[in-house]
């Protein structure tokens, strides 16, 4: 299939938008009618064709714009990407594996011609023809790291794996739900994870640091994490708080339909080979509450989640003011009616909004 | 299923390198590449000896960045329970074997000023491939080989060959041994100290390395056990609802796998944390014989690492 790729923005005039095809394959993240943490993993190997599970690295129709927004975003705050000293060969290891993945799921969009440490690397949607030297910095514009995630959607946090730990030691970060990698540089997985309430009395995160420091070579993993996001914004950053925080205000029941979005991450997880790093790619997805109601079990199942979450979790994920009117416009899509489980439409069997 | 991804390989080279060592190479089956991997990774390879599974593993000492084929050292333990004897008896040019993907769990430390390694044996593998590694980054090393006599060092005149500088070699029938409290307090700041070898050398580098005031997260071992032969015993597997029989010369995890029940597990040497099993019950004695629990745990009796561990006494029950 070729992409037609948008041309949109995720800031100003936010002309963002799903076409119907994007929709479809949203990552819906609630597989039943309440949320609460788990550690919800699950092998990266494929998934129905189509999905954003399908791909190691998924690129949709807002790849262009994507990237052109995190050119932005690094224009204006270089340190969104940090690399330690001792990451260079992680950041090898990861160029290697995005160019080798997109290269063969992609073959109609993206070519890598390998001879030897010779590579040329063919990106036409951004229109890159580049050789360079493999393991050679000196042939590159940037380093390896941030030469190839300014060509990959999502934020992509590369850890390095020492004495039991994971440790934030590299990363590209432009679509973050509200975390900082200049703050959380250097520090170990449960210190970056300090401020998440619950989950650490719950145990979860000892779970989830045993699971990922067991992550081998060729079996990566997935999750999914979500939030919600005032306007399509895929800089919710501390460092711009004071420019996005703010227009969590705008919201009013004439405006929620399309300005409120659910933002799901797809969190990835590949250990990579000659580092023994593991990269922790998460690709940001938005959505309008208008564009989910055009699936009624999505609608559904929306309106519940979002009623019975506990108030922690509402007021971590930064929508406890709001709650109410998101009530009130997502009550309408809630006919009381029972859903299918798991996270897919199910636009064939599902009944359609009876109310 | 259990354990890494698995890759099918053909035997392509045996090179016996001395009176107890020989070296063994593969390449894929299907002639695609194998992944590239870091210095100081295993791969466990699965022997079908007549009616056992073995699943042994091996450092890998080729270069971690050719995907051509891969390279294991196996020494021969007329004592074990058969694992080597199988490789070196058994094995043939040409034989098709499974093998799991790199698995590491004695990487670099990458942010070193400077590696030194310490080698007794046949412990010398992963730091073939490490010292590889750091030749392509330009890392800076040192290396300490303690071996029985010149005879048994295998690798000692390759290394000394390609690095005469970096490596240093010990003989015991020569009465020579690594001078470590020296070594050890003449590194410069920002060393790691890594060991492999007999438990005894571990132990010494790491009690040495920690009176000299060596941060704990700078000395890095490894040290895989061989599960050991024991008594037999019987175990009953409570979420399979199955009483097994744990025979001389078979591990607790091989008899539970032998019974078709899955149990994780990756390192198969007691070191990794992966296959730990709770224990419902127990009348008896355990043989703890992993690094893996703590002193704590293995007094409480709470758990059990299947890989090398075994039990005496009358019963025991696992959530298995």
């Amino acid at each position: 299939m070729t992409i037609q790729f948008n041309d949109e923005s995720f800031r100003d005039d936010y002309t963002f938008h799903n076409s119907e095809w994007a929709i479809k394959r949203f990552p819906f993240p609630f597989h039943e009618d309440s949320y609460m943490y788990s550690v919800n993993m699950e092998q990266h190997r494929g998934g129905p064709k189509g999905s954003v599970y399908e791909m190691r690295f998924d690129v949709d129709e807002h790849y262009v714009s994507e990237m052109k927004d995190r050119a932005i975003v690094l224009d204006q705050d270089p340190l969104r990407c940090q690399s330690l000293p001792h990451m260079t060969l992680a950041g090898w290891d990861l160029l290697e594996l995005i160019m080798v993945s997109k290269s063969e799921d992609y073959p109609d969009l993206f070519e890598l011609h390998r001879n030897g440490n010779q590579w040329r690397w063919v990106n036409k949607p951004l229109g890159i023809d580049h050789s360079f030297t493999f393991m050679d910095e000196t042939t590159l514009p940037y380093g390896p790291m941030e030469y190839i995630t300014r060509q990959a959607q999502g934020d992509f946090a590369v850890l390095d794996q020492r004495d039991e730990m994971l440790w934030m030691d590299a990363g590209m970060v432009t679509t973050q739900a509200d975390w900082s990698l200049d703050f959380d540089i250097g520090m170990n997985f449960f210190e970056w994870h300090a401020p998440v309430p619950k989950a650490h009395e719950m145990g979860i995160f000892k779970r989830a640091l045993k699971f990922l420091l067991n992550i081998q070579q060729g079996a990566p993993a997935r999750r999914l994490n979500w939030t919600m996001t005032v306007n399509p914004l895929l800089d919710t950053s501390p460092e711009n708080y004071h420019k996005w925080g703010i227009q969590k205000t705008t919201l009013t029941s004439e405006n929620i339909a399309h300005k409120q979005h659910l933002r799901v991450e797809l969190q990835t997880f590949f250990r990579l080979p000659r580092s023994n790093a593991l990269v922790f790619p998460i690709r940001c997805y938005l959505c309008s509450f208008q564009d989910l109601m055009t699936v009624p079990k999505w609608g559904r199942r929306l309106h519940r989640v979002v009623r019975d979450l506990p108030v922690e979790l509402a007021t971590y994920k930064g929508f406890i003011d709001n709650r109410p009117m998101m009530l009130d416009y997502l009550s309408q899509f809630d006919d009381g009616l029972p859903t299918s489980p798991g996270i897919w439409p199910d636009l064939e069997t599902e009944p359609p909004l009876s109310k | 299923m259990s354990g890494a991804e698995k890759i099918q390989v053909k035997v392509t080279e045996i090179t016996p390198l001395n009176e107890l060592v020989t070296r063994f190479r593969f390449e894929r089956v299907d002639g695609r590449q194998l992944p590239t991997f870091s210095g100081g990774a295993h791969t466990v390879v699965e022997m079908q000896d007549g009616g056992i599974t073995r699943l042994n593993p091996y450092s890998l000492m080729s270069d971690p960045f050719d995907q051509s084929s891969y390279t294991i050292s196996v020494r021969r333990d007329d004592q074990g329970r058969g694992g080597s004897l199988f490789m070196h008896r058994q094995v043939k040019l040409g034989d098709e074997m499974t093998i799991s993907y790199p698995v590491n769990l004695f990487s670099l430390d990458l942010r070193a000023r400077k590696h030194l390694f310490l080698a007794g044996g046949i412990g010398i593998t992963p730091f073939l491939a490490q010292i590889k590694q750091l030749e392509l980054l330009h890392g800076h090393w040192e290396l300490h080989y303690a071996c029985r006599n010149q005879a048994l060092a295998s690798y000692a005149d390759q290394l000394t060959g390609r690095h005469p500088i970096e490596t240093h070699l010990y003989y015991d029938d020569q009465s020579q041994a690594i001078d470590l409290e020296n070594l050890l307090s003449g590194q410069p700041l920002g060393t790691h100290v890594y060991v492999c070898g007999p438990k005894g050398m571990i132990d010494w580098v790491r009690s040495t390395a920690a009176a000299e005031g060596w941060p704990e997260d700078c000395v890095h071992y490894e040290e895989f056990l061989a599960p050991q032969p024991g008594k037999p015993f019987e175990v009953r597997l409570a979420s399979s609802d199955k009483v097994i029989h744990v025979g001389e010369n078979e591990s607790l995890l091989e008899a539970i796998e032998r019974e078709g029940v899955d149990a994780p597990y990756l390192c198969r040497g007691g070191a990794c944390g992966q296959c730990e099993t709770v224990v419902l019950d127990h009348d008896g004695n355990f043989v703890h014989r992993d690094h893996w629990l703590t002193d704590e745990e293995k007094a409480a009796g709470k758990k059990i690492m299947p890989c090398v561990s075994r039990f005496e006494g009358k019963s025991l029950v696992l959530d298995r």
